[in-house]
């Protein structure tokens, strides 16, 4: 007898769980040749508010886990993800892609979580500073994260979008709430699998699946979101963020790219999201006659 | 104001009903699936702000924190236009003479927890003065808990001594008995409990200390008012219900409230017969109201801390 093909449910990942939908409503994104992909989760703003909770709840202790571990657990994730590469390439060619072009994106991916695993630990030596000032007081400025990311993760390169635009959320400390590519979100979920499975504590990154055009106001609106990325491509949607976020002035950073380039993969995505705190330290005169700092 | 020394009758309290365990749990969960309308939702949440007995009872309890408490609950969240007090603050009997003037004439009532709060265990006397001190410092009501141990010995008759004992004691303060559900192990027991804590003259009772979970959960929240129910029929006397304890969120909150309407009817929903023991249920319930007004999920950073 034929072997039946047992086929994934693809839901949710919220707070480190998979639920479904709380709304229980589905949509089916197709492929190239017109056939469905798969049910995926119809995510409402009741999902996504959940998602928010969770996010908040797990960023008091990543952003004071110690860099060093961040950049353990980031090269965890690498290393899951390396062991899941067929699984990747072959939803990476359901959704579209050559095997060529899906091989090249799920190696790139995970030499992209080794790239932002080395940057856990060095970006606030680099980017911190002590600041000269005509005061007897040791001035200095250390970054830190901001709080509740929300992502809308771009619309193609299902996987390498993905990556690229929450590493360097949660590298510098933030939790995120992504919302997948609609039309390619298979490994969205897949990779999801990979942070449950990589030391990540739940709730750091979560991730949801629907369409854009619904949630769109709730990344702008929450109160509980500190900063948006955006790079839906859709230029109307990044106005509506844009001007939407000024209710408690969200940072908002609008990436429109080929996250194939090298250009994808630098430091600065990580310190955008970063704010920078300056401490006004009280000293007595040191080093004698002239201020040293 | 009901005073329970006219109950007659005494039933004997090993005879207390059974508790059927299953039916609870589906009744409970029926609760939670009615659909609750924007309007009725702010009406509901506003009551519940009405109800809440904002609680401080902790070992680092200083005046400086009941007197912030105090202003929080005159002033839960002043941009929002005509909102309700809470009902009560409920502190340590140290603290009764400090939240009395911090309250003022504002209504608010000072709930006092008493005899040898959490765990019950001590001697009757320090109990009872205990109690007393807290009622001449001007409290409101008084929060005792019963004796946990001697309960679960069967000394039923002690108990209930014990309760009347200090009800005595209260003169006007209302009295809330605690009955430590998280303890008691069965809803038989809660049940038996609740017993003999209204024929013993409780003027409430109360779930929970808040110290031991599981706290005020649903299903004992129901099992007592359902004891208040057949006691009311019995009796004619109404008694209040107090769940404290876990309850965090609007959402149960909002159950709670269908829960109370369904089993005794809508002369129980005002802080008079129903109360919620918590500390951190008002900031989520604001929360929750703000986003009715203004359409935007809120953050905490907006809330005063408490």
């Amino acid at each position: 007898m034929e072997r039946l093909e047992i086929l994934k449910t693809y839901k949710i990942f919220i707070g480190g769980q998979f639920p479904r939908t709380e709304s229980g409503r589905y949509y089916t994104p197709l492929d190239k040749k017109g056939q469905p992909l798969a049910n995926m989760c119809l995510s409402s703003r009741k999902d996504f508010r959940n998602a928010v909770v969770a996010a908040r709840k797990a960023f008091g202790s990543w952003s004071e886990r110690a860099a060093f571990n961040r950049g353990q657990i980031l090269y965890r994730i690498a290393e899951m993800l390396e062991g899941r590469k067929a699984q990747f390439v072959e939803e990476l060619v359901k959704q579209g892609s050559t095997k060529a072009k899906a091989k090249q994106e799920v190696e790139l991916s995970t030499d992209r979580c080794v790239y932002y695993a080395g940057w856990c630990d060095k970006y606030q030596q680099i980017f911190s500073s002590v600041n000269p000032v005509a005061s007897s007081h040791f001035n200095f400025s250390a970054l830190e994260p901001m709080g509740v990311v929300g992502i809308i993760a771009p619309q193609t390169n299902g996987l390498i979008g993905l990556v690229s635009t929450i590493l360097p959320a949660i590298a510098g400390g933030n939790t995120c709430v992504v919302l997948a590519s609609e039309n390619s979100p298979l490994c969205a979920i897949t990779f999801a699998e990979v942070l449950a499975t990589s030391d990540l504590p739940g709730g750091v990154v979560n991730i949801l699946t629907g369409t854009e055009k619904e949630l769109v106001d709730q990344f702008h609106s929450h109160m509980d979101v500190n900063a948006v990325v955006y790079s839906g491509g859709n230029a109307e949607h990044a106005k509506v963020i844009e001007t939407g976020a000024d209710c408690n002035v969200k940072r908002i950073f609008i990436y429109e790219q080929d996250f194939f380039k090298e250009t994808a993969e630098s430091p600065y995505y990580l310190t955008d999201l970063q704010e920078l705190k300056t401490t006004w330290h009280p000293i007595e005169q040191i080093g004698g006659a002239t201020g040293s700092y | 104001m009901n005073r329970n020394k006219t109950v007659k009758n005494i039933p004997d309290f090993k005879l207390s009903p059974p508790v059927d365990k299953v039916g609870v749990e589906e009744r409970v969960a029926r609760f939670q699936t009615r659909s609750i309308k924007n309007e009725a939702k702010i009406q509901g949440l506003k009551m519940v702000l009405n109800m809440i007995d904002l609680t401080t009872l902790e070992g680092k309890d200083t005046p400086g924190k009941v007197h912030q408490l105090c202003y929080k609950a005159q002033h839960l969240h002043d941009h929002y236009p005509e909102l309700p007090t809470v009902a009560a603050v409920c502190v340590y009997p140290t603290m009764v003479a400090e939240a009395k003037k911090a309250l003022g004439d504002s209504g608010i009532k000072v709930a006092s927890v008493s005899t040898a709060f959490p765990s019950g265990q001590s001697t009757r006397e320090i109990k009872l003065s205990d109690t007393r001190f807290a009622v001449e410092n001007g409290a409101d009501e008084i929060d005792m808990v019963i004796s946990r141990g001697k309960f679960l010995a069967g000394e039923y008759d002690f108990v209930f001594d014990e309760i009347a004992a200090i009800k005595e004691v209260c003169g006007k303060a209302r009295l809330k008995v605690i009955l430590e559900t998280g303890e008691l192990a069965s809803l038989d027991q809660v049940r038996r409990a609740s017993d003999i804590a209204m024929y013993a003259g409780a003027d409430f009772i109360k779930t929970s200390t808040g110290k031991i979970q599981p706290a005020a959960t649903m299903q004992v929240t129901y099992t007592m008012l359902c004891a208040i129910r057949d006691f009311y029929r019995k009796t004619g006397v109404k008694v209040g219900m107090k769940p404290a304890g876990g309850i965090s969120s609007s959402k149960l909150a909002l159950h709670n409230l269908v829960m109370v309407r369904e089993t005794l009817g809508n002369e129980w929903l005002n802080n008079e017969w129903f109360r919620f023991g918590a500390s951190s249920l008002a900031n989520d319930v604001l929360m929750q109201l703000v986003k009715q007004q203004t359409g935007h999920y809120q953050s905490t950073d907006y809330f005063s801390i408490d």
